[in-house]
C-alpha cells in the first residue's frame, strides 16, 4: 500500500470514529455522574431517524440536526425519570430505550414513508457538505505534508471538527470547572455532594441530558453526513463500541479520542479489505465484518490495563433521611 | 424487600398495571401513526387466540419465549444480565443441526434427548467465554454478551453460507434433516385438538414445561439454587459463605446460555427442519422482557411466554391485515413492557404500596406488651 492508500484509510477513518466519538463523549458524561447508558445505541437511532426524516420534510440539515437532538432528548429523559427519579435499573431501562428506538424507527418510518423504513435520499442541503479547509487545494502538492492536510483533514463535514472540538471542551468542562468537578463528584460520591447541599438529581439530569444532546449529534452525522438518509437498524452497534471505548479510555476525553480512532480505523481496514489473504489462508468478510465487536471483546478482557469505573456508576442514589 | 404490599399485589397486579400501561402507550403510537388502536387489538387478540391456527403459531412462539426467558431469568437470580440470548440460541441452532445431521436417526424420541444436548451445549458454550470474561477479569457481562450477539450472527452468515449449505445450493441453509429427526407436532399427537397439519407446535413444547419444573426445582430446592440466589441478593455476602463467585458467575451464565440454546430445538429441528438463516428472530431480546414480566420465576415466566407467544402471532397478523403496519410494532410493545415493568417499576409500585398502607391504617396493631423501662420487650426471651 502506498502514501496516498494510508492517507485515505485514515481519512475514512476519522469519518469513522466520529459517530464513535460523540457517543463516546455522550457515555462519558452519563456515567461520569453515574448513570450507567446501554441506551447510546438507541438514542444515536433515533437521532438519525428524526434528522433524516426532517432533513427530507424540509430540505434544511439544520432542522434535522435539531430534530434529531431532540429525539435523542426524549429518549435521554425517559432514561433519566426511570433510573433518577424512580431510581428503577439503569441497564434495563437502556435496553428499553435501545428496543423503542428500533422499534419505533422503522413503525414511523413505514407510516410516513412507505419505503420499508428507510427515509428518501437526502440530496444537496439536506445533508452536511464537506468543508475544503484553507489553502487546501494550494498545498496539495507538497510532499508528505500536503495530503495530511488536503485529504486527511481538510474535506469533512463540521460536525466531524465538532465533534473532535469537543475532546478538549469536553476535558475543560469536566476538569476544569465547578460544575464538572461537582459532576464528577456526584459519580464516585452522591452523598458527599448532598451534604454540600448541591442537588445530585440536578447534576444527574444536566449528565443526562448533556449525553442526550451529544448522542443526538451522533445519530443526526449518521444519517445526514456518513451516509444520505436513515436504513433501519443503521447505528450498527456503534452505541456499544463506544461504550467499549469509554471503558478502553478509562472515562477521559482525550483517551476517548484515541480510543475511537482505534475503533473508527478497525472499521475503515475492515471496508477496505473485504476479503484477505493473509500468509496464504483467505480471512473471510464476516471476519472482517465482525471485527470491531472481536477487538471489543478483547478490550473490555482488560488485556490493557485496568479500568476503574466511578465507583457510584449505576447505583441509584436514595437521600437519607 | 418491604412487606407494603401483599404478595398478590407484587406477582399479580404490579404486573398486570404495568402490562396495562405498556400497551396504552403502544395504542398512543398506533393512533399516532394513524391507524384505529381498537382495531388493531381486536386483530392482535384474533390472530393469536382466535382459532386453532393462531393458537398454534402462539404456542410455538412461547415455547420460543419460555426457553429464552428461563435463561435470562437464571442470570437475573444471579443478578447477571445476559442480552446474549440472541446469539447462544444461534448456536444453539447450531448445535441442534450438528446433531441432527449427524447420523441417520431411526426415531425422534432418541434425537431429541441428542437435540437437547447438543443446543444445551452450543448454547452455554456461547455464554461461556463472556462468562469467563467477566468471573475472572470483571469485563462488563452486558457488553460482551452483546458483542457476542454480532460475532455469533456472522458467524452462523458465514458457516452456512460456506460450510454448512447443500453443495450446489443457493440458498444459505442446511439439508432438510431426516425422517427420523423431525418431531411430532400438535397435530400428530393431539389430533383432536383442531391443528392443521402444518401447525409449528411440537413436543418441545412440553420440554420447556419439563425445563420450567427443572428451573423451579434448581433455583429453589436445590443447593446450587441457594448459592446463584444468594450470590445475586448480596456478593459480599454469598463470599463470607464460602461461595466462589467465580464457580457462580460460570455456572449461572452456562446454565442461562444453555437454556436459551435449548430454544433451538423448537425452531430448528420442530419448525424449520433444518437450520436457516437467524432461527431465532428476537427471541433471545423477548427472553429479557418475559424475565422481566414473569419475576424471573418459573410460573411467570411460563405465562410472560404465553402472553409474548400471542403478541408474537397477533403482531404477525397484524402486518397482514393493517396496511402500513410493521412488524417492528411488536418490539415497540415488548419495549414499553421492560421500560415499564423493569425500569419504572417503581412508578407504579409507591403509589399502589400508598394506597394498600392507607387501607390498612383503620385497624393498626395495638402493642400487646409494653415496652419495659430501657429495654425491648424481647430481651429477657433471647439470652436466659
Amino acid at each position: 500500500m502506498d502514501y496516498l492508500g494510508i492517507i485515505q484509510i485514515l481519512d475514512s477513518s476519522l469519518r469513522l470514529a466520529t459517530p464513535l466519538l460523540l457517543a463516546c463523549l455522550a457515555g462519558l458524561f452519563s456515567e461520569r455522574a453515574g448513570i450507567f447508558d446501554i441506551g447510546l445505541e438507541g438514542k444515536m437511532l433515533a437521532s438519525a431517524f428524526m434528522s433524516a426524516a426532517v432533513a427530507s420534510f424540509t430540505g434544511d440539515v439544520w432542522l434535522g440536526l435539531l430534530a434529531g437532538i431532540a429525539a435523542s432528548l426524549v429518549l435521554a429523559l425517559i432514561h433519566g425519570v426511570a433510573s433518577i427519579t424512580f431510581r428503577g435499573n439503569q441497564l434495563i431501562s437502556g435496553v428499553a430505550i435501545n428496543f423503542l428506538a428500533s422499534g419505533l424507527t422503522v413503525v414511523i418510518g413505514e407510516a410516513w414513508f412507505s419505503l420499508g423504513g428507510r427515509t428518501p435520499q437526502l440530496e444537496g442541503p439536506a445533508r452536511f457538505q464537506e468543508i475544503t479547509l484553507p489553502f487546501a487545494n494550494a498545498i496539495r502538492d507538497v510532499p508528505y505534508l500536503g495530503p495530511i492536510y488536503a485529504d486527511l483533514l481538510s474535506g469533512h463535514s463540521i460536525l466531524v471538527y465538532v465533534a473532535l472540538a469537543l475532546v478538549p471542551l469536553s476535558w475543560w468542562v469536566l476538569f476544569r470547572t465547578r460544575f464538572g468537578l461537582r459532576l464528577r463528584a456526584v459519580g464516585e460520591n452522591p452523598a458527599a455532594v448532598d451534604t454540600a447541599g448541591v442537588s445530585v438529581v440536578g447534576l444527574r439530569y444536566a449528565a443526562v441530558m448533556i449525553c442526550g444532546v451529544l448522542c443526538g449529534v451522533a445519530g443526526a452525522y449518521l444519517a445526514t453526513a456518513l451516509s444520505a438518509g436513515f436504513v433501519k437498524e443503521m447505528s450498527a452497534g456503534r452505541g456499544f463500541i463506544a461504550l467499549a471505548a469509554l471503558i478502553f479510555a478509562k472515562w477521559r476525553p482525550w483517551y476517548a479520542l484515541g480510543a475511537t480512532l482505534l475503533f473508527g480505523l478497525l472499521e475503515a481496514l475492515g471496508n477496505r479489505f473485504q476479503s484477505l489473504d493473509l500468509f496464504g489462508i483467505p480471512i473471510p468478510t464476516q471476519f472482517m465484518q465482525a471485527l470491531p465487536y472481536i477487538l471489543t471483546v478483547v478490550i473490555l478482557a482488560g488485556f490493557v490495563g485496568k479500568a476503574i469505573p466511578p465507583r457510584a456508576g449505576g447505583e441509584p442514589y436514595v437521600k437519607e433521611r | 424487600m418491604n412487606d407494603a404490599l401483599p404478595k398478590w399485589a407484587d406477582i399479580v397486579l404490579l404486573p398486570l398495571i404495568n402490562l396495562l400501561l405498556a400497551l396504552i402507550v403502544s395504542g398512543l403510537v398506533v393512533a399516532l401513526i394513524g391507524k384505529n388502536p381498537f382495531e388493531a387489538l381486536y386483530i392482535l387478540v384474533n390472530g393469536s387466540v382466535g382459532s386453532a391456527y393462531g393458537w398454534g403459531y402462539t404456542l410455538f412462539y412461547a415455547t420460543n419465549f419460555i426457553f429464552t426467558g428461563l435463561g435470562v431469568a437464571v442470570a437475573f437470580h444471579a443478578r447477571m444480565f445476559n442480552i446474549g440470548g440472541e446469539g447462544q440460541a444461534a448456536l444453539g441452532g447450531l448445535g441442534v443441526a450438528l446433531v441432527a445431521l449427524a447420523i441417520d436417526w431411526p426415531h425422534w424420541a432418541l434425537a431429541l434427548p441428542a437435540a437437547v444436548v447438543g443446543g444445551a451445549l452450543f448454547g452455554a458454550a456461547w455464554a461461556a467465554i463472556p462468562a469467563y470474561l467477566q468471573a475472572k477479569r470483571g469485563s462488563h457481562i452486558v457488553i460482551t454478551t452483546i458483542m457476542f450477539n454480532f460475532i455469533a450472527s456472522a458467524l452462523m452468515v458465514y458457516l452456512l453460507a460456506n460450510v454448512l449449505k447443500v453443495p450446489g445450493s443457493a440458498s444459505p441453509e442446511t439439508a432438510r434433516f431426516v425422517e427420523g429427526a423431525r418431531l411430532p407436532n400438535a397435530y400428530d399427537v393431539l389430533p383432536w385438538l383442531g391443528f392443521s397439519r402444518s401447525t409449528p407446535l411440537n413436543i418441545s413444547f412440553f420440554v420447556a414445561i419439563v425445563a420450567c419444573v427443572a428451573v423451579y426445582f434448581l433455583i429453589w430446592r436445590t443447593r446450587l439454587g441457594y448459592e446463584i440466589r444468594s450470590f445475586g441478593k448480596s456478593e459480599p455476602g454469598a463470599v463470607y459463605a464460602g461461595i466462589s463467585p467465580i464457580r457462580i458467575t460460570m455456572i449461572a451464565m452456562l446454565i442461562s446460555g444453555g437454556l436459551c440454546g435449548l430454544m433451538a430445538v423448537n425452531a430448528t429441528m420442530g419448525e424449520a427442519e433444518r437450520l436457516v438463516l437467524d432461527p431465532v428472530q428476537g427471541a433471545g431480546f423477548v427472553g429479557i422482557a418475559v424475565a422481566l414480566m414473569g419475576r424471573s420465576h418459573p410460573v411467570g415466566v411460563f405465562i410472560a411466554a404465553l402472553l409474548f407467544g400471542a403478541l408474537y402471532q397477533g403482531g404477525a397478523e397484524l402486518t397482514f391485515e393493517m396496511n402500513g403496519m410493521t412488524r417492528e410494532m411488536i418490539l415497540v410493545i415488548q419495549a414499553l413492557v421492560i421500560l415499564f415493568t423493569g425500569a419504572l417499576d417503581n412508578m407504579v409500585r409507591a403509589p399502589l404500596e400508598a394506597i394498600f398502607l392507607s387501607r390498612r391504617r383503620p385497624t393498626p396493631p395495638v402493642p400487646t406488651t409494653p415496652l419495659e423501662p430501657g429495654g425491648h420487650p424481647e430481651k429477657g426471651k433471647v439470652e436466659p
